[in-house]
């Protein structure tokens, strides 16, 4: 599995898409989900909640494992995913395009800037 | 330099790339192709599992009926050859060393299965204990090295190793076992298994056990059998609230209080090692139980989660084991708890992170045994 290129990383396995100057999408990586494997439940905050970067924004569980998920960037949360809620085992199917959030922050676009980009994230995981 | 032992599949699992995980010392399989399928396979068709990190233990010789009878809280002396049964190892205080099945193999020939992680516990606890034995000593051996276990679990299971064996399987009942050829190899084929489903155990010479995995993957690939991990071991055994040691059972946990009441005869013949201590509970009557509970809401309830009242203030209990049942598509959990709650139906409350979900205490197994 690739990376996208246009996407930014975590050490977590959090991936983030700029969306607009001011929003960033936020989701886990294929990495994440295929080590985690069959994803059976989902637990994302409220709108309107303020998050900082690296806090803990939710939980997500497979059959096995229970894992926390951790904000790429600060922002306020304008969007969570609710049908990703009620039907987690889409994460694994298709883990890049299944976003869990929408954070908002003036200076998104800074953060985004901050994190690691798809060649140093992939190296990251070879390196696991 | 990795530390951990490899059974002698352990090329066959990355053969299938079977994403290994350290488990009791042990490197082996999590899943292959994902839990969920591998579950399903052994519910609907079959699934076989490398168990050879089992411990095996032989108990041979003239008194070997005593002892085991000393050591252990079933009656071993009721077992006719070929006969098997559940049975525990407990301590001087009632407390649980390990669960084993018993296989008579012979008038004076026994083998114990025993758990992986605690193999070389109980083999110390088996060594001191035939030191105080006062009967006619058999002998004792730790021949965990010796074999390959491999468990082929699901309704086609028959079907499948049938075609690998002359020995006529339909004659072999529940909880039974044969010692025959299978695949070409000697095997000891036992009609036992931690799924809930009709199944064997294989018990072949260590060196076999890839030749023996590899033929039974051949035989039922048109069948749908399907190579399975210890992910799936753990939600089949779960469904059926079977106890798994270091979850449900532990050195301080008495048998009564964990439903194995039925594998503790206190009027067989002798004494046993915690027979004094499992005597004066009973007597006292057990304060806590196993019990299911299941939930119709999301939170999964995980080992050491908090139960309370509804109340919320309460601790009634831990959650021991629990998961998403993959066959009911529904939070289940297996509760050790202040037995006044032990009533199907009773509400109570499991701590999952900060929240109070609601569970209700259920009937078990949590599926139909098939």
């Amino acid at each position: 599995m690739s990376y996208p290129n246009n996407y930014k990383y975590t050490k977590e396995h959090e991936w983030a898409e700029l969306v607009s100057d001011t929003q960033i999408r936020v989701g886990i990586t294929d990495h994440a989900q295929n080590s985690l494997g069959d994803i059976v439940f989902l637990e994302l905050p409220k709108v309107g909640r303020e998050l900082k970067s690296h806090e803990t924004f939710g939980v997500v569980e497979s059959i096995k494992a229970v894992s926390d998920l951790y904000s790429p960037v600060s922002g306020k949360v304008v969007q969570a995913n609710s049908d990703l809620v009620s039907d987690p085992a889409r994460i694994n199917a298709n883990p890049h395009g299944e976003w869990m959030l929408v954070l908002e922050s003036t200076d998104a676009k800074t953060q985004f800037a901050g994190l690691m980009d798809s060649a140093a994230y992939s190296e990251y995981v070879r390196s696991l | 330099m990795s530390m951990l032992k490899r059974t002698a599949l352990y090329e066959e699992h990355k053969k299938l790339n079977g994403r290994m995980v350290d488990f009791g010392g042990w490197e082996l399989p999590v899943q292959y192709s994902g839990v969920l399928n591998e579950h399903t396979a052994v519910r609907n068709a079959c699934g076989i599992f490398d168990v050879s990190h089992m411990g095996e233990i032989l108990v041979e010789g003239p008194g070997c009926v005593g002892f085991i009878n000393y050591v252990t809280t079933n009656d071993a002396s009721t077992l006719a050859v070929e006969q098997a049964q559940y049975s525990a190892f407990c301590n001087e205080s009632g407390g649980i060393v390990d669960d084993l099945v018993v296989y008579r193999l012979g008038e004076e020939r026994f083998l114990l299965v025993v758990n992986a992680s605690n193999t070389d516990k109980d083999f110390s606890h088996l060594t001191e204990a035939l030191q105080k034995y006062s009967g006619v000593k058999p002998r004792i051996k730790n021949a965990s090295a010796e074999f390959s276990q491999i468990a082929v679990q699901g309704p086609l299971a028959q079907k499948i190793l049938q075609s690998l064996t002359e020995t006529d399987l339909s004659l072999i009942k529940t909880y039974w076992c044969k010692e025959g050829t299978l695949a070409g190899v000697s095997t000891l084929i036992a009609r036992t298994g931690y799924t809930g489903e009709d199944g064997f155990e294989l018990y072949v010479p260590w060196g076999d056990g890839p030749k023996v995995w590899e033929s039974i993957l051949d035989a039922g690939k048109s069948d749908g059998l399907l190579p399975c991990g210890l992910g799936a071991r753990d939600t089949l055994r779960l469904e059926m609230k079977y106890a798994l040691y270091g979850h449900e059972l532990n050195d301080d946990t008495n048998p009564l209080e964990v439903g194995l009441a039925w594998i503790t005869k206190l009027k067989k013949a002798g004494t046993f090692i915690g027979k004094p201590a499992i005597e004066a509970l009973k007597a006292s009557g057990p304060k806590k139980t196993l019990v299911g509970v299941k939930s119709m809401g999301r939170g999964i309830p995980r080992q050491g989660y908090e139960i309370y009242d509804l109340d919320r203030s309460t601790l009634i209990g831990t959650i021991t084991s629990g998961t998403q049942s993959p066959t009911l598509k529904q939070s289940i959990g297996v509760a050790f708890m202040d037995k006044k709650f032990e009533t199907i139906g009773t509400q109570i409350l499991v701590k999952v992170r900060d929240d109070f979900h609601e569970f209700v205490v259920c009937k078990t197994p949590f599926i139909e045994k098939k």
